[in-house]
């Protein structure tokens, strides 16, 4: 299959060859019916989501979230085609003393809150973000309240 | 201009006038609850829009993290209060698919018409905000009224108005209440009827119209990348519907138009939430129909094991202001690890500098009613 081209309605197989021929370090780990996930390093984030909005014509980012494993951190993707209704998730992790990714906001415009929200929340910094500052919590915040290291009071 | 005396141009030019920030809200009669938004003007024309949301902000993932499954289920109703039906169908889904379930037909045609019921809700309580927004109260007046007939259908099933806690992880709560198709068939005959009145009420007024008409363009292409969702994102042209392209419960066996419009302006963003109301009356109708041919004796829940196996589970829905996705962390326990909510407002409010961009002050609460604001879901 030709890598560059720019395919509109890739079916789930297709994304899956693609992926993994242009990208050998990608690990495809399942598809469903009008779903494709996919593991990769985090120094690729930024290439391959390239690579997806424009020739697998995957115009929207629907989220970007970060999961604390405690032993490490994980942000995962969801992208979104609009023409056939398919979805990629995408899921890199990353070591606690690095807790840097490359921003995808640059790709996807919508990516740009979600971003900012995962930072506040997990303390996961997106390197070259437009506009990294809290949104939810308030600014004098110094701590990041989602990971499993904040404690509730009460229940915990 | 040319010959007056005054040379107006030239003393424009070497005045110094300075960009302006003016802050709308956070209590603003446009802003539906409490957020900021932050305008910068060149004169009359908004030059750049920065929105301040989190006021709300209640830690809802991380209060998820302490409860068990089921517990979680009427707290998805806060999410949103106009929106709670769907909130709580989409957690259910996602559940259900951790725990590699299938629930009964009947359950999937009543969670079809319950979220029929609560889009037209939803679009009823947005139709009164533009109305007041743009200086007709009598729209927010008849849409109300209508309104009222949709919550009578949700206490004749679930005995609540607003926060319904209905649907059931494997099911809903309860079957259909005595006469209740009857009765949503009836409504829904008789809301058909009433919507012409209210949408005469709207067009007919040139005011109305013309400060939605040709008001805040968004073209195709920066719509999909700016990760607007919903019923604006179909009124700039994007041909999406998630019950129809990624079909969850029953929608696939239900027959359906997708309403789009290439206009990309205000108007074409009201135009599609008036035309999606009909379309939910017809789904309800085809519904109730299955429902009935399914028989009064038809399951309607399945009993769940309270522990889900480990793994990473997500589900998206077509909420009435977008799509709203859920991702669910689970551990092998009765709590979730880490339960993650995608609120198409939330993305929707951070456009709004696209959407204000070179629109006049005047004509800000007419687009950001577009939005149709609900801070429950944006804070979470």
């Amino acid at each position: 299959m030709d890598t560059e081209a720019v395919y509109q309605k890739p079916s789930e197989e297709e994304v899956k060859t693609l992926l993994t021929e242009k990208f050998p370090f990608i690990e495809v780990t399942g598809t469903e019916p009008r779903r494709v996930y996919a593991k990769l390093p985090k120094e690729n984030v930024l290439e391959v989501c390239k690579y997806i909005q424009h020739n697998l014509t995957f115009e929207h980012c629907s989220t970007v979230i970060g999961v604390d494993y405690v032993d490490h951190m994980t942000v995962v993707y969801h992208l979104s085609n609009y023409w056939n209704g398919l979805m990629i998730e995408l899921s890199a992790d990353l070591p606690l003393d690095d807790l840097h990714v490359e921003s995808v906001s640059g790709v996807w415009e919508g990516a740009n809150w979600h971003e900012r929200e995962t930072w506040e929340l997990f303390g996961i910094v997106f390197d070259n973000h437009p506009r990294l500052e809290r949104l939810l919590t308030p600014k004098t915040y110094e701590f990041f309240p989602f990971r499993k290291s904040y404690k509730l009071r009460g229940s915990e | 201009m040319t010959d007056s005396i005054v040379p107006v141009k030239e003393i424009e030019e070497k005045m110094e006038t300075d960009k302006m920030w003016i802050i709308m809200g956070p209590q603003h009669p446009f802003s539906h609850g409490l957020w900021t938004l932050k305008i910068k003007v060149d004169g009359e024309i908004v030059v750049d829009a920065d929105p301040i949301v989190g006021y709300l902000h209640r830690g809802w993932e991380k209060e998820t993290e302490n409860r068990t499954y089921p517990k979680i289920i009427p707290m998805a109703d806060r999410l949103c209060y106009a929106a709670s039906m769907t909130y709580t169908h989409l957690y259910c889904m996602t559940v259900e698919k951790a725990l590699g379930i299938d629930i009964p037909e009947k359950a999937k045609y009543i969670r079809i018409v319950a979220d029929e019921v609560c889009r037209i809700n939803s679009h009823l309580m947005w139709l009164a905000a533009v109305g007041t927004d743009l200086g007709n109260l009598t729209v927010f007046l008849w849409a109300m009224r209508e309104r009222e007939y949709f919550l009578d259908l949700n206490v004749k099933l679930c005995g609540a108005r607003m926060t319904t806690n209905y649907p059931r992880i494997g099911g809903v709560r309860n079957d259909l209440t005595e006469l209740f198709e009857r009765d949503v068939i009836r409504t829904v005959d008789r809301f058909e009827k009433a919507l012409w009145d209210i949408i005469a009420l709207m067009d007919d007024s040139s005011i109305i119209v013309s400060r939605m008409k040709g008001i805040s363009y968004i073209s195709r292409e920066q719509c999909a990348n700016i990760g607007m969702t919903g019923p604006a994102m179909r009124g700039c042209g994007v041909d999406f519907d998630i019950r129809r392209d990624d079909p969850y419960d029953n929608y696939d066996k239900v027959d359906f138009e997708v309403p789009v419009l290439t206009a990309g302006d205000s108007y074409a963003r009201y135009m599609i939430r008036i035309e999606e109301m009909f379309q939910s009356c017809d789904i309800i109708r085809q519904a109730v129909q299955k429902i009935q041919a399914l028989g009064k004796n038809a399951p309607y829940r399945i009993k769940t094991p309270t522990k889900v196996p480990a793994g990473t589970h997500f589900m998206r829905m077509e909420d009435p202001r977008g799509e709203s996705l859920m991702y669910l962390v689970s551990d092998g326990t009765d709590k979730p690890y880490r339960l993650k909510v995608r609120s198409p407002i939330f993305t929707n409010v951070s456009t709004s500098k696209v959407m204000c961009q070179g629109c006049r002050i005047a004509d800000v609460p007419a687009i950001l009613a577009q939005i149709d604001m609900c801070l429950g879901e944006t804070d979470r």
